[in-house]
């Protein structure tokens, strides 16, 4: 379900992102399904490789493009069961969009060109940087809700009391600025740069062409609406009676219980419809801040992301306090 | 397992010395595989039936008898020993084939025969109790390692680097030999079973670390790390794959060992293991990415490794301190299944890194490039074990970190802050450790194999005969069946550490066999949308609709290879970041005014290790000490008899004041 929704959230992101920062400079700005209109072009349109590069640029872009949906099968929606949900699935998760920068690193290196070298190299760090920050959000809320698996983590997590909003909030930001750093966006990255000198992203992706640039693009608007998905996990009221009434299914039932795990028909409706407007401020947020944010310089971009990690270190701090004051 | 048996196959090594140089690597292994089924059988029993009488098998003859014991720990490192041993012979053929032309068969007999000899050593400390013959098992694997090391001895680096490797592994040794005279002190046995008695009655904090340290020293936990990035390159290949693979982790079978003994403390033993394995593993992929010599960046990254695995072994020992099952089963059973995996990956990345050595003479990265387009098998298994060792799912190095990580998060839920902080820190370091990785290992395998070579060498791929694939494929394969079956492997090994500590395994076994079961599904599904993606990609992609061209140049074309990205250029940002940490060695030569005959100018740049510039200080100071202690010996008769005199004054003296 989770899964169906961020796929066809994903239609709408880039579009709506591209729309968003048009309104703002002053523009019309192109109709919102129009980054799939150029993916679908481009998946027609034929390829040229450069004479470096070997199969690893070839076979780079699937595995990347794999990587994403995998970790999105992981991920579940508000309420319902995720398909492949276990403990620790977060691991796994991130480990896979990991293998997912791997390959693409490899491809950009492949071309031997040394402005997609400085791409690569940048990219590498950067996601160096950006893990410990998702682990430690991750660690705290295990922390504080008891539970690895995301589907408990956030189910658990909405009935933990008032202490929920903050820890949401720092959550939901740390989760927002992981997500413009691992899609290249504004204050790390510029994808509207012309400079090779000074991309990442764009830079890493300047020798691919055709099918493969597609798989890419995809990519990244899958990663786009994966991440929307993960903090609307965090946002998306659920039903408290009917969860209660699950676990208690879930005593009885054991591990098949999980399967029924499934609100009452209104509630559904309800989630599904809060869940597209988070995706869409989420989308708007992000267009916005690429409109009046501008770009940090190359050398500050280590600093703003390990920021990152002392951020969810507070929330780390904060949930030690909540959960040892509620021990004493 | 019986008397002739173990007999014969020590006295059948002594062949290898002898027999004619055309046979003698058939024959090697052909006694290699002896001793392999020899011990893998009785071996494979004891991990089936880890909870079983222990098997001991006694040699003797006129001179007195030793006891050969199996229990399901020493079962464990001997398959992984034997497996390993195994590859890296099948590997050595090819590897050593070129070297025919300039060596003897006598040092090709040696090296065979110190190979063979190694494999017994190993195998014996893994099996020996009694503290002498253990001992001299632990002695007998240095040296014959240290004449490996020496196949290439007319280079002096590799000479200097053997000996600088022997005397390291002595002061290991010393180490362990106080330790184990300090139990035979009180307890009156000189061994293993001498010591279980030291530890049920001592306090366990100081002995533990002196062993911790003796078994460190092989095992290469940072600040005792420092010979083996010098000995792992020096060495020929196949017995770099061996001693980072199997041989180091001797030292940590050795700890793990002890840990079987340690009754008291053992809160406090885990808290301070970890602290040294975080450092360790933090440490020794800094290191790495700042490498440039293909092999020595391998090196440092089994540093890291024995950081993980240490990090597992400290959390279990952290869990007997804390009575937790779960943080002990979590905790051993990924340090150790982190053992096995890091003995398959690592000797395969090394065997890939020898291939690349034997076809372009050079390790240093900086002069490689594009290798991919020549030896495109050895590039795809060299991503194969990259992907594996920077624990990227499917493979098996993710499933023994997602053990280590399971066990953090559940220490977290302590009652103490202190164990909810440490576990805390150490899941931000296994992240970063897992970045780093990512770094390391992408510039590794992209600098090494992808682009195009960054100078003019020959590369000679029929120096690099298909023989030489078999072993790195037959790697790869358990690498996959371990990352897509772990249950597998996982319930022999947990059974075995429920045997050694004394817990029952199954309450917590159970529900992560089903986790691991979904993780598996995840990774065939992965594989499945790979495939399937790339089926898509080949039926979209005619043949007419593809053009080659040049790299995308940004509008200049007389771009040159030179002008790619290098390994200290890819490592720059990272190295700036992370300067405090790093040491450099910059070695310029001018031209002088002065010079009659003046020679290029030169520049280099080396990264160092602190801990050996710290280390290289000590022995400094103590060789100014020495020299001046060494006035005494004028090399005068009557001197010396003054010193003999002026000793026994000495001790009447201090008998007289009753001190002595």
């Amino acid at each position: 379900m989770g899964f169906l929704l961020a796929i066809v959230t994903a239609v709408f992101f880039p579009g709506l992102i591209l729309r968003i920062k048009s309104i703002a400079s002053g523009r019309k700005g192109p109709g919102i399904l129009q980054p799939w209109k150029n993916i679908l072009v481009l998946l027609r349109k034929g390829s040229v490789f450069s004479t470096t590069t070997s199969y690893i640029f070839q076979i780079a872009p699937a595995i990347y493009l794999s990587t994403i949906i995998c970790a999105m099968l992981l991920l579940p929606f508000p309420g319902m069961p995720s398909l492949f949900g276990f403990n620790g699935d977060f691991v796994l998760f991130a480990y896979l969009l990991a293998l997912g920068k791997f390959m693409f690193i490899l491809g950009a290196l492949d071309t031997g060109s040394s402005f997609e070298g400085m791409g690569a190299n940048r990219e590498a760090l950067y996601s160096m940087l950006a893990e410990p920050a998702f682990f430690i959000l991750f660690g705290t809320l295990a922390l504080l809700t008891g539970h690895t698996s995301m589907q408990q983590i956030f189910e658990s997590f909405q009935f933990t009391g008032h202490n929920a909003f903050i820890i949401g909030f720092i959550a939901v930001y740390l989760l927002i600025q992981i997500a413009m750093i691992e899609n290249s966006r504004m204050p790390v990255d510029d994808p509207k740069t012309h400079l090779e000198l000074t991309m990442i992203h764009e830079v890493m992706i300047l020798d691919h062409s055709g099918f493969d640039l597609a798989l890419i693009q995809i990519g990244t608007a899958l990663k786009f609406a994966m991440y929307g998905l993960l903090i609307a996990n965090f946002l998306v009221p659920v039903d408290g009676g009917q969860l209660i009434a699950n676990s208690e299914q879930l005593l009885m039932n054991g591990e098949k219980g999980m399967l029924h795990n499934v609100g009452s028909g209104w509630m559904v409706v309800m989630q599904v419809g809060v869940y597209f407007m988070i995706q869409a401020v989420f989308a708007s947020l992000i267009g916005l801040m690429e409109s009046f944010r501008a770009r940090k310089k190359l050398v500050r971009n280590p600093q703003f992301i390990v920021t990152l990690s002392s951020i969810a270190l507070v929330a780390f701090i904060l949930v030690l306090l909540i959960t040892f004051k509620m021990v004493d | 397992m019986d008397n002739i048996a173990i007999f014969a196959s020590v006295i059948l090594t002594f062949f290898i010395l002898v027999v004619p140089s055309g046979i003698r690597y058939i024959y090697t292994l052909g006694v290699t595989i002896f001793i392999i089924l020899l011990t893998s059988v009785p071996a494979a029993e004891a991990l089936v039936h880890p909870a079983g009488p222990v098997q001991t098998f006694i040699a003797g003859g006129f001179l007195g008898t030793i006891a050969f014991t199996i229990d399901s720990l020493s079962a464990f490192f001997i398959l992984v020993t034997n497996f390993t041993v195994l590859t890296g012979l099948l590997y050595s053929n090819g590897y050593l084939e070129s070297y025919r032309l300039t060596k003897t068969p006598a040092q090709f007999a040696l090296h065979y025969f110190s190979y063979s000899w190694l494999h017994l050593s190993m195998l014996s400390v893994l099996m020996l109790r009694d503290g002498t013959s253990f001992l001299i098992a632990w002695e007998l694997m240095a040296v014959s390692s240290f004449m490996l090391i020496l196949f290439e001895a007319e280079k002096r680096t590799t000479l200097k680097t053997a000996v600088n490797y022997l005397i390291q592994m002595h002061v290991g040794l010393v180490l362990l030999i106080i330790g184990f005279l300090l139990a035979e002190v009180s307890t009156g046995h000189f061994g293993f079973d001498g010591l279980q008695l030291y530890f049920a009655s001592h306090p366990n904090l100081p002995i533990f670390f002196l062993f911790f340290a003796g078994f460190a020293v092989k095992a290469g936990f940072v600040p005792f790390h420092t010979w083996l990035p010098e000995a792992h390159p020096a060495a020929p290949s196949h017995v770099s794959g061996v001693m980072s693979g199997v041989m180091i982790k001797m030292g940590i079978f050795g700890i793990v060992r002890i840990l079987t003994f340690v009754q008291s403390d053992a809160y406090l033993i885990g808290i301070i293991m970890m602290i040294i394995a975080t450092l360790t593993g933090l440490y020794g992929i800094m290191m790495s990415i700042v490498q440039t010599d293909l092999k020595k960046l391998l090196a440092y990254s089994t540093i890291e490794n024995v950081g993980i695995i240490g990090m597992g072994l400290g959390m279990g020992a952290l869990g007997m301190g804390a009575h937790s099952p779960v943080l002990m089963i979590l905790g051993f059973g990924g340090g150790l299944f982190h053992v096995l995996n890091h003995s398959l990956f690592k000797s395969l990345l090394f065997y890939c890194a020898g291939s690349v050595y034997k076809a372009t003479h050079t390790r240093n990265i900086e002069q490689l490039g594009g290798l991919i387009h020549r030896m495109p098998r050895t590039a795809a298994l060299f991503l194969f074990g990259s992907m594996a060792i920077c624990a990227m799912p499917p493979l098996n190095g993710f499933i023994s970190e997602i053990l280590i990580y399971y066990g953090l998060f559940a220490g977290m839920q302590a009652s103490t802050v202190f164990q909810t902080m440490s576990m805390m820190m150490s899941i931000i370091a296994l992240a970063l450790i897992g970045g780093l990785a990512l770094f390391g290992f992408s510039k590794a395998f992209g600098l090494t194999f992808l682009g195009s070579s960054r100078s003019e060498i020959h590369v000679d791929v029929n120096a690099v005969s298909p023989a030489m694939l078999f072993p790195k494929l037959l790697i790869a394969s358990v690498i996959l069946l371990i990352g897509l079956a772990p249950v597998l492997f996982l319930l022999p090994l947990f059974g075995m550490i429920g045997a050694q500590f004394q817990l029952n395994p199954e309450p917590i076994v159970l529900p992560l066999v089903h986790t691991l079961s979904k993780m598996s599904l995840m990774g065939i599904i992965f594989i499945l949308v790979v495939v399937a993606m790339m089926i898509l990609r080949k039926a979209v992609m005619k043949p007419g609709k593809v053009v080659y061209g040049p790299t995308w140049g940004c509008g200049y074309t007389a771009g040159t290879s030179r002008q790619q990205y290098t390994a200290t250029s890819y490592a720059s940002n990272f190295a700036e970041l992370a300067n405090p940490v790093f040491a450099k060695k910059i070695e310029y030569r001018d031209i002088h005014e002065e010079d009659i005959f003046p020679a290029k100018r030169s520049f280099t740049l080396r990264p160092a290790d602190v801990f050996r510039t710290v280390l290289t200080k000590i022995t400094d100071y103590s060789m100014l000490a020495l020299k001046k202690i060494a006035r005494l010996q004028t090399g005068n008769i009557q001197h010396y008899i003054l010193y003999a005199f002026v000793f026994m004054l000495i001790i009447f003296i201090l008998l007289y004041l009753n001190i002595l």
